[in-house]
């Protein structure tokens, strides 16, 4: 099955309740599936004018109570973050996709990983953060959709699924997850319809006094603080590694490829892959760093979770980057490449004897 | 509403419904939002449909008409009013859905929402609230503002040559085929407030027959964005809103 197909028909045994999208490539068949799949399972499906339209209409049905969901790509998600921002304040769950493709600008259609930015950091105006997962193979994009509404209802925040374009678009198999595995969760905050017995519900994002606005800024910052215990990520082959490499989604198949290749040279090399990109696997990256010599960020863009590595690390360890940007996509063989200079130059003698 | 009939035996013949709540409005003395509010939650309470209405709200001096209408609500970026109701109602759509806009608001940030919302036909009431100026922010030019009306942006009055023509989005909205019920309507006179307020209640009725949108244009007045007294302003209102933007049904249904 396709990514995005896996993602949508994973959607709709996820519990969705309504869908509104706008079509952009590479996603374009996640709004296609629906269209053809979720009315007759009673979900609302809707093109929009506008991504602008869309986000916002999102923010309404969320609001009314809805499990929901959208999905867009670089310049469309850009075009959200109005909404996104609205919503994170507002304290509305939903699920926003982005399968992302090379910037910036207009760009190109080819996979990209230059939205982590704009994914991890808040994206829109205001102090804010989103849940972030990454997934690295079409079953991952089947799998994060439950984990992702999950969050995002537990948070009752907006969650982002980052993908690319090639995941989106790649075919691999796939074991869908159980219709109605997921329960639904009790909004008692949500606009239905104000009885007699309770006051009214008011979904808002506006608080004028300032005293107000900071103590919303106090609770979403203990909300970013509690949610912390969320992070997920991956460590193939750390155990011994001299070498630690840290790459998320596609690019970490890449990565985990090199590390093969390198350990066929003898050089010893691990993978740690950031799952939740936000909450970022801080502490982990922290831990393994003591043991290593040092790490290599592969990314496919000009360098962003480098930085928050960095941060990790906090000036133990010599943090190295490899990446390609605008769709390009680096090979296992350029990733090894990076390695084999890394371990020369810190004579790292696993890599010596290989010579 | 039931009227009460107080201890000292005075009949009470006029009170505020209990669809609005005792938060003292903010509004400025003058200003048309106060009666609106009124005539939506009069009609509401009327109805009895307190429990099945959701309104939202817009950016704009009516940023806050949650703080004074007693039913659930949601606040809308700017512009983006119709495609949040457009959310609410496709997920409830047994409720009643207004949105409340002004025209900064529908006509020019929200031109496109506004357009297609009332395009597919959804099916719910926008109110949309003109007074040709952007009152929040201080009394700048809107998309509705007449040639040669000062404002704070126009401060030589508003010169086609450069900012072009008012818009008349109300007249632009009957021609599409999902408008169900289009009217101009102005809350300046009582004569006025009861034809507002008809037209409200047909509105609120229609939306139950699912046959499309329901768009009910208020001209209203700005007393201190146009620098006038309240009367002033009434009587401007009057005398240079109304030849240009006539009160009266644009769109009406078949039966």
């Amino acid at each position: 099955m396709k990514g995005n197909e896996a993602l949508a028909e994973a959607a709709l045994r996820a519990g969705l309740q309504a869908y509104f999208g706008y079509p952009i490539t590479p996603q374009s068949e996640i709004l296609e599936y629906l269209t053809e799949h979720a009315p007759q399972r009673g979900v609302v499906v809707l093109q929009a004018e506008s991504e602008l339209a869309a986000i916002n209409m999102i923010y309404g049905a969320s609001g009314a109570g809805a499990r929901v969901m959208t999905s867009s790509s670089g310049p469309g998600i850009s075009l959200m973050q109005e909404g996104i921002s609205y919503m994170a304040s507002a304290q509305l769950p939903c699920l926003i996709v982005n399968v992302s493709r090379g910037g910036p600008g207009l760009g190109t259609i080819q996979p990209s990983q230059g939205d982590y930015f704009q994914a991890v950091k808040g994206g829109g105006h205001g102090d804010y953060h989103t849940i972030v997962l990454a997934p690295s193979s079409v079953q991952e994009m089947a799998d994060f959709v439950f984990e992702g509404f999950r969050l995002a209802e537990l948070y009752r925040t907006p969650a982002l699924i980052l993908a690319d374009g090639a995941l989106g678009q790649m075919m691999e198999k796939v074991e869908l997850p159980k219709e109605g595995s997921l329960p639904r969760t009790d909004k008692p905050w949500a606009t239905v319809g104000k009885p007699a017995w309770r006051e009214r519900n008011i979904i808002t994002s506006l608080h004028i006094e300032p005293e107000k606005m900071e103590q919303v800024n106090l609770e979403l910052q203990a909300k970013y603080r509690a949610m912390q215990k969320e992070v997920r990520y991956e460590e193939i082959k750390t155990k011994d590694a001299e070498i630690l490499l840290v790459a998320f989604g596609l690019a970490a198949r890449i990565a985990q490829k090199a590390v093969e290749l390198a350990r066929e040279r003898e050089i010893k090399v691990g993978l740690l892959r950031p799952i939740t990109l936000y909450p970022f696997p801080s502490y982990g990256i922290s831990e393994l760093s003591r043991k290593v010599t040092a790490l290599l960020v592969v990314e496919m863009n000009a360098g962003q979770m480098v930085e928050d590595v960095q941060l990790a690390v906090s000036g133990r360890r010599p943090v190295h980057f490899k990446g390609r940007m605008g769709g390009m996509i680096p090979s296992p063989e350029e990733v090894l490449e990076a390695i084999e200079s890394i371990a020369e130059s810190y004579r790292i003698p696993a890599f010596e004897r290989s010579m | 509403m039931e009227l009460l009939t107080t201890t000292n035996g005075m009949e009470v013949v006029y009170q505020k419904p209990p669809t609005l709540t005792d938060t003292p409005l903010r509004y400025c003395p003058g200003c048309g939002h106060g009666v609106v509010h009124k005539l939506l939650m009069e009609v509401v309470d009327e109805m009895k449909i307190q429990d099945q209405t959701i309104g939202v709200a817009p950016v704009g001096c009516s940023v806050f008409a949650y703080d004074y209408m007693n039913i659930d609500m949601q606040e809308a970026a700017h512009g983006r009013a119709s495609a949040v109701a457009t959310g609410i109602k496709r997920i409830l759509p047994d409720k009643y859905v207004f949105s409340y806009q002004g025209d900064g608001d529908l006509a020019a940030i929200g031109t496109a929402e506004t357009i297609h919302t009332v395009n597919r036909g959804e099916n719910i009431l926008i109110v949309f609230i003109n007074n040709a100026i952007y009152g929040m922010t201080g009394g700048q030019m809107a998309p509705t503002t007449l040639l040669g009306m000062v404002t704070s942006t126009t401060p030589f009055g508003r010169e086609q040559q450069v900012m072009g023509y008012p818009l008349k989005i109300t007249d632009l909205v009957a021609q599409l085929p999902g408008a169900y019920y289009v009217t101009r309507q102005a809350v300046h006179t009582v004569q006025a407030v009861r034809k507002a307020k008809k037209a409200i209640r047909n509105a609120f009725v229609y939306q139950t027959r699912r046959q499309g949108t329901c768009f009910i244009e208020i001209v209203s007045n700005c007393p201190s964005g146009w620098k006038m007294t309240p009367v002033e302003a009434n009587d401007w209102l009057e005398k240079n809103m109304l030849p240009f933007y006539p009160l009266g049904d644009l769109k009406v249904p078949a039966s």
